[in-house]
């Protein structure tokens, strides 16, 4: 179990008063303090985790979050920001001490330019919100977590959000342009614009993937893209879960980049076929879909490139989508996997190691024994051809037994990542789930310097604390705040 | 989703049912982004998800419901959006259905909701006390320009004098318990729900539908004791009185069954369908043969457009060439998810049809929801318009009386989608289509 760190007692005394500050600062409906409506706030993706916060804010500009930022400085107050609360790594777990605050009202979409390729949007704007504004003029947004029907764009900037997608495209951090961020005093900055690369230092790249904890992200402007001239999905399934990694590795290896290259093994085939009847293979133990782009032409080579090389792995299957609804329905099962997970088991972990793709069968056989080994059952639904593996590992959480064991498992398996030179997390960060194992990966002196980055920003670490570091390790000294901001 | 049941309370056989729904909740968020509160509102407790955890707790806990739960379940439209987008399969409707009930059991409201809620509970299933309450209504509807004021009390009089409509359509002869038969060969039986509301408000949908089937070869049965489906009362947490409805209509059509025999259950009301499709699961824990009958019941349940795609349809008119905006009504694709028979059948029939952008929001009808819960759904309402006039139609369609009363009156003429197969397979046009 996590822990949680201790709360500030002088913070629990004022909670009244800190209300009361909050409520001077939002409409009626954006503080919300009763212990019963505060209950659902407890928890996000990551149930296996919960705690009631000391209060909710939800605002609805960037100068209420100013706002109350800079009273939640002056009282010494924990913020934990929070998008639509889809996070798989507890990022948005609470504080019993700290005050959540919510995003989800601040989605207007701000400007879209279509000359210049980008559009402006609050941060509470979903992935797809953003994709769905620009669509008709057959643009998109590229990155594609598979939550973006409900995540939002400033969670996805807070984790470096990836998806099936970002193998063409590249991840969040690739299509960012500008932000408008607010810092713990709440002073309101801007960074980057509408231009490619922002001047000075990349305060965006180091932003991206913060997790939260630097400042909080209250506009996004993004790259949108022209969609592409076409684009089919393939199927090939195969006879073992070893067998497939290799396919992907051989595809990989042969320079042929794909669109997207996803991998759903059999409990993951069986679980989302059910949800989105795509005419999944349900005989294969495991299986790819393959995406490619471009004139038909284009797309009819690469698919003629791929099944070659598919079809030397002693494939049960390679299936072409003939349709658009076709594909649309094989995407729909895929990103939709991790609920659909729901319908074999009452609870999962979803691991979010990444690993060199050549890598790929061995970490895939390994997943399996240790799996089998404590008679735990691993779905896996990952993006093969970023060699990002997500083994979700099934457990009761009723039994309490069984949650111990699955937390022990998914520790293990990502120290195997570590170990063949992968790391902890793709796309999902690190949240409270990998807090304790950041050490696998880093050096405590490695550590202590990103820990004086985090103190630049937030000398009194009042930002998404009990984040991404592990507990045990002292507070550093504050840094000089950086002068490009 | 981890639960905290005791093995008593589980012995509770709703308990039991409402423990494996939140089980099969993995707390994953995606039914939030299609919740038309939560994309109104952006609040967490007003998103399903939020509602299954207040629920859970309340459950769990076992304690009487409270005002600050009761306030967020009430703002549920039970449009059941949540359930199409849920990939884990969580059945919110038996979840919510459940925690109605027992708000209903443990929670006392304050005296005019308390009174509010009886009176539609007892007014709206019967056509006679609803037509009269519906003529009292419209001779006050002037005075709704005079209510004034944003309480609570001021917005619902105001929604329910400006729902009344200024003429109440005189009572139609056809819901009148008896035969219709076939014309022709008798190719099929069915029995015809013809529900409470929809026939005072709009009869001319029951008789559409009566000139339709019996024209393409189908004897029509109006049973004897049915009425009323029981969803309002249902959905109100009014249990018993729910049971009561769907219990004379399970024997009126279990009668009709295993007398000549039925091919199908046919409503036209999709708000109703979803209920009737249901009763197998309400009364799972009823006597035989009422259980058994039940599912029997729900597995005969055909919506209009279903049936007619399976029997078969083809106009008998030229094309019209009007372009009809398809509002899919959420107890239709959420509910008993229905949603390519409506537009194909009007596709075949010779209309253009278009859809609006998020189809999948509700309009605000919901029932007796813009009664209760007026400003949501006026807001929902006017997106839902913008939305549908945005596709530039000469009229719309949908399946349920609740969204025809909803969206009429804007400019728009409103009409279900069977009048217009029927008109096009040699009945009347519906009123006010532009011709």
């Amino acid at each position: 179990m996590i822990r949680q760190p201790d709360p500030k007692p002088d913070v629990m005394r004022r909670r009244d008063s800190i209300v009361a500050g909050l409520r001077k600062l939002l409409p009626e409906s954006g503080v919300i303090a009763e212990p019963l409506r505060l209950k659902p706030y407890e928890t996000d993706g990551l149930t296996a985790y919960r705690q009631v916060p000391l209060a909710v804010a939800l605002p609805e500009t960037t100068e209420q979050v100013a706002a109350i930022l800079r009273f939640c400085h002056q009282n010494g107050v924990r913020i934990v920001p929070r998008g639509a609360g889809t996070s798989l790594s507890g990022g948005a777990l609470p504080l019993e001490d700290g005050i959540v605050l919510g995003m989800m009202r601040m989605k207007k979409i701000l400007d879209i330019d279509f000359a210049d390729r980008c559009a402006t949007v609050q941060a509470g704007v979903t992935n797809i919100g953003i994709t769905n504004a620009v669509s008709a003029n057959n643009f998109f947004y590229a990155p594609d977590p598979s939550s973006q029907l409900a995540c939002m764009i400033g969670g996805n900037v807070g984790m470096n959000s990836g998806g099936p997608h970002c193998l063409k495209y590249g991840v969040t951090a690739n299509n960012l342009l500008g932000l408008k961020i607010v810092t713990i005093e709440g002073e309101i900055i801007d960074i980057g614009g509408a231009h490619l690369d922002s001047a000075g230092y990349d305060w965006l790249g180091l932003l991206t993937g913060s997790e939260g904890q630097l400042a909080v992200v209250t506009e996004v402007t993004v790259r949108i893209l022209h969609g592409p001239e076409g684009a089919r999905a393939m199927l090939a399934a195969f006879k073992s879960n070893e067998i497939a990694g290799a396919a992907v590795d051989a595809i990989i290896s042969s320079g042929v980049i794909p669109v997207a290259l996803e991998f759903m093994d059999r409990p993951a085939i069986h679980a989302c076929e059910e949800f989105a009847h795509a005419g999944y293979p349900l005989d294969a133990e495991a299986m790819l879909i393959i995406e490619v782009e471009g004139s038909v032409t284009e797309q009819d080579i690469l698919l003629e490139k791929l099944s070659d090389i598919c079809r030397r792995f002693d494939p049960i299957s390679i299936r072409v989508s003939q349709s658009p609804e076709e594909s649309l329905a094989i995407w729909k099962g895929r990103k939709a996997a991790f609920g659909a997970v729901g319908r074999i088991s009452p609870d999962y972990l979803c691991m979010d190691g990444t690993i060199p793709t050549s890598r790929l069968p061995e970490v895939l056989r390994r997943t399996q024994e240790m799996a089998a080994a404590v008679n735990l059952q691993v779905a896996n639904i990952f993006h093969a051809g970023d060699g990002n593996l997500h083994p979700l590992i099934m457990y009761d959480a009723n039994d309490p037994a069984s949650l111990h064991k699955a937390e022990v498992l998914g520790a293990d398996l990502l120290k195997l990542c570590v170990e063949v030179g992968g790391c902890l997390t793709g796309e999902h960060g690190v949240g409270v789930e990998k807090r304790d194992l950041m050490h696998v990966q880093f050096e405590p002196h490695e550590l202590e310097q990103q820990r004086r980055i985090k103190s630049a920003f937030d000398p009194e670490w009042l930002l998404n604390p009990s984040k991404v570091f592990p507990l045990a390790e002292p507070a550093v000294a504050a840094a000089v705040l950086p002068q490009a901001a | 989703m981890q639960t905290n049941f005791t093995t008593d309370q589980l012995q509770d056989p709703d308990t039991a049912s409402s423990n494996a729904v939140l089980r099969t909740c993995v707390h994953c968020g995606f039914c939030t982004a299609t919740c038309p509160t939560f994309v109104l509102l952006g609040d967490e407790l007003d998103s399903p998800r939020g509602r299954i955890y207040l629920i859970k707790d309340m459950l769990e806990t076992g304690r009487p419901a409270t005002e600050e739960v009761v306030r967020h379940v009430d703002r549920c439209l039970t449009c059941l959006s949540c359930m199409t987008t849920c990939p884990s399969g969580v059945n919110y409707m038996h979840l919510v259905d459940h925690a109605r009930t027992y708000i209903a059991e443990t929670y006392r409201r304050p005296l005019a909701e308390r009174w509010l809620r009886t009176i539609l509970g007892l007014v709206l299933p019967r056509p006679h006390l609803f037509r009269l309450a519906l003529k009292g209504a419209g001779l006050t509807r002037p005075i709704g320009k005079l209510v004034r004021g944003d309480t609570m009390l001021a917005n619902r009089l105001r929604a329910m004098l400006s729902l009344a409509p200024a003429k109440v359509p005189p009572a139609s002869p056809v819901e009148t318990p008896r035969v219709y038969p076939a014309e022709g060969p008798r190719k099929a039986r069915v029995a015809l729900m013809t529900g409470c509301a929809q026939q005072v408000l709009m009869p001319r949908i029951n008789e559409a539908t009566i000139r339709l089937l019996t024209r393409l070869g189908v004897e029509v049965v109006v049973a004897k004791g049915a009425g009323c489906c029981g969803a309002l009362n249902h959905h109100n947490g009014q249990h018993d009185s729910a049971m009561a409805l769907a219990g004379a209509n399970i024997d009126a059509w279990s009668r009709e069954s295993a007398g000549e025999g039925l091919d199908a259950v046919v409503i036209n009301a999709s708000g109703c369908g979803t209920t009737v499709k249901d009763y197998g699961f309400m009364f799972r824990n009823e006597p035989e043969p009422r259980r058994s009958r039940a599912e029997q019941i729900s597995g005969l349940t055909l919506d209009i457009t279903q049936f007619l795609t399976r029997f078969g349809y083809a106009p008998s008119r030229p094309p019209p060439g009007l372009t009809v905006a398809y509002h899919s009504a959420c107890s239709l694709q959420h509910g008993q998810r229905v949603t390519a028979e409506p537009k194909a059948l009007l596709a075949a029939a010779g209309f253009r049809v278009v859809e609006p952008k998020e189809p999948h929001l509700c309009c605000g009808s919901a029932g007796t929801y813009n009664l209760l819960q007026p400003v949501i759904a006026g807001q929902l309402k006017e997106r839902k318009l913008e939305n549908l006039k945005a596709t530039g139609p000469d009229l719309i369609s949908a399946g349920n009386i609740g969204c025809i009363t909803q969206l009429s009156g804007a400019g728009l003429p409103v009409v279900h989608t069977v009048e217009l197969l029927d008109w096009m397979a040699g009945g009347p046009p519906p009123p006010g289509i532009p011709g």
